[in-house]
Order: structure tokens, then C-alpha cells, then sequence
């Protein structure tokens, strides 16, 4: 039977068989062992694997991550946590510089398996400093993956997934969701013994035939939400796209959708400005133009830093009443 | 400053173990290796000036014992890192001059298949993981690769060099507490020409009057300063800090007095404004190591100035030979525009076909 997980408790289970797995699997983050992690994702993991696999960081990093990059070229897999992703951009230039260029500039010499895990989202009362979601900017970079699980399974499968992957991989969570149960199967019930998203395949959560609301990481959670107002007070029958990864991105999924539903809107709660939605509706409209029967809209959070007091910063954010009415002007 | 002569009386650190242990032989690879460095350099700048090369070309001409001493001295399990003034280096652990001056005139044949240029060679067979072009970013890979060897249980460390106006980047200092903090086996290498591009050290950094290392006091970590005109006084300084590392996994910060006799690169206009002929001409004809090698060697019976010019003569055959080479090489392909960014796409695996990587067009 598929056990009810907290998408935390899903996360720490794919880094426990992960660390059982291989041994060149180290986690390094700030508070992520004997504080047992600054949201608890890591709990219970260094009292299991010891200092030498789970390992305490000093506040540095551009230095610590930098350290992974280094030790990744020589085989080591190091899953480095950041307490927020806001704090990568104290680590800029190792992310993009030295993790993404490395293997391109050496001719394909190197390669830097490296996975830079934490919670990029707003909505949590905490300033701009701490709202961060840089998950356009990073996957802006060739070199690098940005994964976006938006819900227990994957967050289990999808760090599984990126802790084999060879490449550099930005795995972005969302403190909101840590606590948000969902089913996850137990490994006697998968094929091949454990549970494995790949990256770069999204998901249809839920099927419709009128409008195709896309999304990723929690604004699917939103959309979903939204998928059932439509169906219950005005009888819009609409499909839910997780992207799961942005880069790489399963481009196939989401025109699948839209040549079924003729509809489409992009709901994140990333900034409008170049946002993952800009892409995704360039998208559509080069690939599907002559499926849509109106222009492709998105949602995203407001344009401007985010909002410390709790009200207002609500409105910044994306809402299920607001893709409601949106997808209306449209249907 | 040891004694220029040419029968000094006492060679300085000739008697330390590390040096008192080299054969003829290792000592006239050593000189070897500089006089091709040299060669290597000085036929690139010609090459340069006929516009072969373009971008980026920052001459290591004069700190050329620095790499050749340091990497004289590493085993298997020994790794080394470095910035941008990297061809030395490159040569030193025994990359060909084919590739390396392939890779400046952008050829296929290149180190980095055309795709990195000067300042972005590689050789991780060789132990050598770089060659980076942004100041003071390879300091914390250079204690990640030295957290990796100490991870395995190997015996080993890693020399991470920076230039003096590296000294002065955030990710040094970090890098820095992290290789005490946990007991890292990594040596960082200042290579302290006394000039970050045109701005003197002494107007860039604020540091101990014992000089740059001296920082090292700070994190808990030993440090010395070593005269880099010299490959003995070098090799041992280098030898005393590895032993730390292989011993005590303990990092130490080397700072080895050198200097460049060219510009920042062959770009910077001001190269002999900010500082004066004078100088420059002083430490050609009274600091160069190549000069200082080949007298200690003469003085030592080892080789005589015949030998000298003969090294020479081969050592720029061989780099007019490589630039020949580069000439008649292809330019890399279109086609080669998208290998190489990620290592699931080239090694064709499920994952590397499972989504779209590539987004031009």
C-alpha cells in the first residue's frame, strides 16, 4: 500500500536510501546535522550516517558550495543543502560560473555531479531577502537542471533522480509544501525495486478538456485548487501540467495538453519579467498556434519584491480565485 | 635574496632533503621545463601580435619557476588548481604544446577542443583541474578536490594557486576557513607578483607586515614566504607544506615572491606605466628564474652554458613546431556548439534523451 508521506518526510527517505546506496553521497548545509536541518528535511540523518557523510557548514556559501563542486569533479556526490535558495546568490559565480561551464570548457573533461537542494518560495512573512525563486535565472544556464517537485512522490523520486544524475542539478522545494502529505508507494510496490522520477518528464495531475493550466513546484498545488472551482461552479473541465523540471523541460506533455484543450495559462509564483512563463508560452505559440483558440495568459506572483506584511503579501502571490477568473476570460 | 654570482660559495636550500635528493638528470628537466614554458609563452605573443590568437593572453614569462618547482614535487594522489595565468602550469604537469597552443588559436586540436581559450585549460588525467578565468573562483574547488582525496582515504593534497589580488575575493576567505576548519589537505599557492593587472599591492591589501600568508594566522593555519627566484628555496618550502598536508591534513598558505615580466596580459595598455622600466628591467636581469636556475646549474657542474643554449634551441623548435601545428589544425565544428554542456546529452543515457536541454531557435 502507498503510505501517506509529508513531502519532508519524502525527501529525507530519497536521500536515506540515496546515502545507503552510494557511498560518495555526502549531504553539507548549514544546520543540516546535529540541528537535524533548519526545516527538518534532514532529520534524523547524521545520528544514522555520521559525521563523515552528514556534515555541518559554516555560514559561507560560496564556499562550501564552491568545496562540493571542487570534490564533485573527483567523484564525490555532494547534495548541498541551502536553508533558503535566496542564499545562492551569495554563491553566484561557483553555481553558475564553475558548476555550469566547467564540463564545456574543458572540452567535456569534466563533469560536476552536484546537487544544490533547498526551498526557493515566497509567501512566508520573511522580506525580499528570503523569498527568492531563481528558478528562471538558473535554468537560463546551459550546463545546468532545475527541478521543481511539486508534491511528496516526487520530491522523493525526483531527489533520487538528481542525486544519480551527472550533471549539475538546482533542485528547488518550497517550505509551504514541507508539511503537505501525499501518497508515496513503498519500494516492494515500484517497478525495479524503488521509486525513480526522471527529470525532464512532466506529469498531467489531473485531466481536462477545456483549458490546460500549467505550472510548476506549488503554484501546481494552486492550480490544482483552481481546477476544481472551474469544475464545480462554472463547469470548465480543466487539465493540470506539472513541469516537474524546467530545464530539461518535457515540451511534448504540455503541447499535448494544449492541442487538446485549445487553452492555456501559466501559473507561477516566480516574477512575470523573463519568467519560466515566458518561455513556456513562446513556446505554445511557435509550436500550437493554430490549436489555441485564445492567447495564451500567465500568472505569476506581482512584480515587485516581495511584501513582508502578511496580508499584502498574499496578493502577491498567485491564488486559485485569481486563475479562476483569469481562465474565465478565456473560456 | 640569495646571491647572484656564479660560483656562490653556498647554494641556498641545496642541501634541503627534497633537493639534495635530485639527480642531474631531474635538474635539467626542471630547467627544461621553464625554457619551454618560456619558449611556449614567447612564441604564443608572437603569434598573438600576427593576430593567430585573439582574446585574453596573460604571459606567466618570469614566474616560471612557481609551477615548475611546486609540480616538480607531486605524486598520484596529488591534485592542482590555478586561475587564469595557467599555461605554466599546464606545461608543467606535462600537458603537450600542441594542445595548449591549439587551444589558444581556437582549434579543434585544442586542450579544450577550441572551447575554453588561454585562460581555460584542463588536464584531469594529469591531476590538473584548471585553468579559471574569474579571480579567486577556483579557491573553493581547490578545497573540494583536496576534501575529495581526504574523503577516499588517499594520501594526498591539493595545490591551489591565486595570484596577490586574488587575496582580497570572499570565496578565498571562506575557502580558507573551511580548509582549517576541517582539517582540509590543500595548499594555497600566492604567486605574488605585486600587481593585481595595474593596482600594487600596496594599494589593493591590507595585511600583516610579515606579508600576504601572514593572514593565515587568522584561520589557525601555518603559512611561510618563500623567494620564488629560486627552485631550490621553493621546492622545499612546498615540500614542508605537502608533508603537512599528507601527514597532518593540515592546509598551509605559501606566498612566493615572483614577478611578471609582461603586462597583466598582453591586453593591458598601461603594462609599463604603473610600473616603472627600471623595475621591470631590474628583476629581468637580476630576478629571473630561468637565468638564476641555469647559473646554479652551470655553478654546480651540472651543465654547461653549451647545454644551456642547446635546451633553448629545442625548446623553441618545439614551440615554433606547436605553432605549426595549431596553424594547420581545423577550427572546431558548428556542430560541436552543444557537446559538452551536459554529460547525459554526450553520453547519449536515458536521462540525456528524456526532455528538451536546448532551447535555441
Amino acid at each position: 500500500m502507498p503510505r501517506e508521506l509529508t513531502y519532508r518526510e519524502a525527501l529525507r527517505e530519497g536521500l536515506d536510501e540515496e546515502l545507503a546506496r552510494d557511498e560518495n553521497v555526502i549531504l553539507i548545509g548549514e544546520e543540516v546535522a546535529q540541528y537535524n536541518g533548519a526545516y527538518k528535511v534532514t532529520e534524523g540523518l547524521w545520528k544514522k550516517w555520521g559525521d563523515k557523510r552528514i556534515i555541518d557548514a559554516p555560514i559561507s556559501e560560496a564556499g562550501f558550495i564552491g568545496m562540493g563542486i571542487g570534490a564533485s569533479m573527483l567523484g564525490i556526490r555532494p547534495v548541498m543543502e541551502l536553508m533558503f535558495y535566496s542564499f545562492a546568490y551569495v554563491a553566484f559565480d561557483q553555481m553558475m560560473n564553475n558548476a555550469a561551464t566547467c564540463r564545456y570548457m574543458s572540452g567535456g573533461l569534466i563533469n560536476v555531479p552536484i546537487v544544490v537542494r533547498g526551498p526557493a518560495n515566497g509567501g512566508t512573512n520573511v522580506g525580499a531577502t528570503h523569498s527568492h525563486t531563481p528558478e528562471n535565472i538558473f535554468a537560463n544556464m546551459p550546463g545546468l537542471k532545475v527541478v521543481t517537485p511539486s508534491d511528496a512522490h516526487d520530491a522523493k523520486g525526483l531527489i533520487k533522480s538528481a542525486i544519480r544524475d551527472n550533471d549539475p542539478v538546482y533542485f528547488m522545494e518550497s517550505t509551504v509544501l514541507y508539511g503537505m502529505k501525499g501518497l508515496v508507494p513503498s519500494n516492494d510496490e515500484v517497478e525495479g525495486g524503488e521509486l525513480i522520477v526522471p527529470i525532464g518528464k512532466a506529469k498531467v495531475k489531473r485531466e481536462g478538456s477545456d483549458i490546460s493550466l500549467i505550472a510548476h513546484g506549488r503554484a501546481v498545488v494552486t492550480s490544482l485548487a483552481a481546477a476544481a472551482i472551474l469544475e464545480e461552479q462554472h463547469g470548465i473541465s480543466a487539465e493540470v501540467v506539472d513541469l516537474r523540471s524546467i530545464r530539461p523541460l518535457d515540451e511534448e506533455t504540455i503541447l499535448e495538453s494544449v492541442r487538446k484543450t485549445h487553452r492555456a495559462i501559466y501559473i507561477e509564483e516566480n516574477k512575470p519579467f523573463c519568467g519560466v512563463g515566458a518561455q513556456i508560452s513562446s513556446m505554445i505559440m511557435e509550436q500550437a498556434f493554430d490549436d489555441l483558440d485564445a492567447p495564451v495568459l500567465r500568472i505569476t506572483s506581482a512584480d515587485a519584491p516581495a511584501f513582508y506584511s502578511p496580508p499584502i503579501e498574499k496578493l502577491q502571490l498567485p491564488v486559485p480565485e485569481e486563475i479562476v477568473a483569469r481562465a474565465l476570460t478565456i473560456c | 635574496m640569495a646571491s647572484n654570482t656564479a660560483t656562490p660559495p653556498a647554494i641556498p636550500f641545496a642541501d634541503a632533503p627534497v633537493n639534495a635528493a635530485l639527480t642531474a638528470e631531474e635538474k635539467i628537466e626542471m630547467l627544461r621545463t621553464m625554457v619551454r614554458i618560456r619558449r611556449f609563452e614567447q612564441t604564443s605573443l608572437k603569434y598573438y601580435n600576427d593576430n593567430y590568437i585573439g582574446g585574453f593572453l596573460h604571459l606567466y614569462i618570469g614566474q616560471e619557476s612557481v609551477a615548475v618547482g611546486s609540480i616538480s614535487l607531486l605524486g598520484e594522489n596529488d591534485h592542482i588548481i590555478t586561475a587564469y595565468r595557467d599555461h605554466g602550469h599546464a606545461l608543467a604537469v606535462g600537458m603537450g604544446m600542441n594542445e595548449c597552443m591549439a587551444e589558444l588559436f581556437g582549434k579543434k586540436t585544442g586542450c579544450s577542443k577550441g572551447k575554453g581559450g588561454s585562460m581555460h585549460y584542463f588536464a584531469p588525467d594529469k591531476n590538473y583541474w584548471g585553468g579559471h578565468g574569474i579571480v579567486g573562483g577556483q579557491t573553493p574547488l581547490g578545497a573540494g578536490l583536496a576534501f575529495a582525496v581526504k574523503y577516499k582515504g588517499l594520501k594526498g593534497c591539493c595545490l591551489c594557486y591565486l595570484g596577490d589580488g586574488a587575496i582580497n575575493q570572499g570565496a578565498y576567505h571562506e575557502a580558507l576557513n573551511l580548509a582549517s576548519l576541517w582539517d582540509l589537505p590543500v595548499i594555497y599557492i600566492i604567486e605574488n607578483n605585486g600587481y593585481s593587472m595595474g593596482t600594487s599591492q600596496a594599494r589593493s591589501s591590507a595585511h600583516p607586515k610579515e606579508g600576504l600568508a601572514a593572514r593565515a594566522e587568522g584561520y589557525a593555519m601555518d603559512w611561510a614566504k618563500i623567494d620564488g627566484v629560486s627552485l631550490y628555496e621553493i621546492r622545499a618550502g612546498v615540500q614542508e607544506a605537502i608533508e603537512r598536508a599528507h601527514k597532518k591534513s593540515r592546509p598551509t598558505i605559501l606566498e612566493i615572491m615572483t614577478y611578471r615580466h609582461k603586462g597583466h596580459s598582453v591586453a593591458d595598455a598601461n603594462a609599463d606605466k604603473y610600473r616603472t622600466k627600471e623595475e621591470i628591467q631590474r628583476y629581468m636581469d637580476e630576478h629571473d628564474p630561468i637565468e638564476f636556475w641555469k647559473r646554479t646549474l652551470i655553478a654546480e657542474g651540472v651543465i654547461t652554458e653549451d647545454d644551456y643554449k642547446q635546451i633553448n634551441k629545442e625548446a623553441g623548435a618545439e614551440a615554433e613546431a606547436a605553432a605549426q601545428f595549431a596553424i594547420k589544425s581545423p577550427f572546431p565544428d558548428e556542430s560541436e556548439i552543444f557537446d559538452d554542456v551536459y554529460w547525459e546529452v554526450d553520453n547519449n543515457t536515458e536521462a540525456g534523451r528524456t526532455g528538451r536541454h536546448f532551447f535555441h531557435g
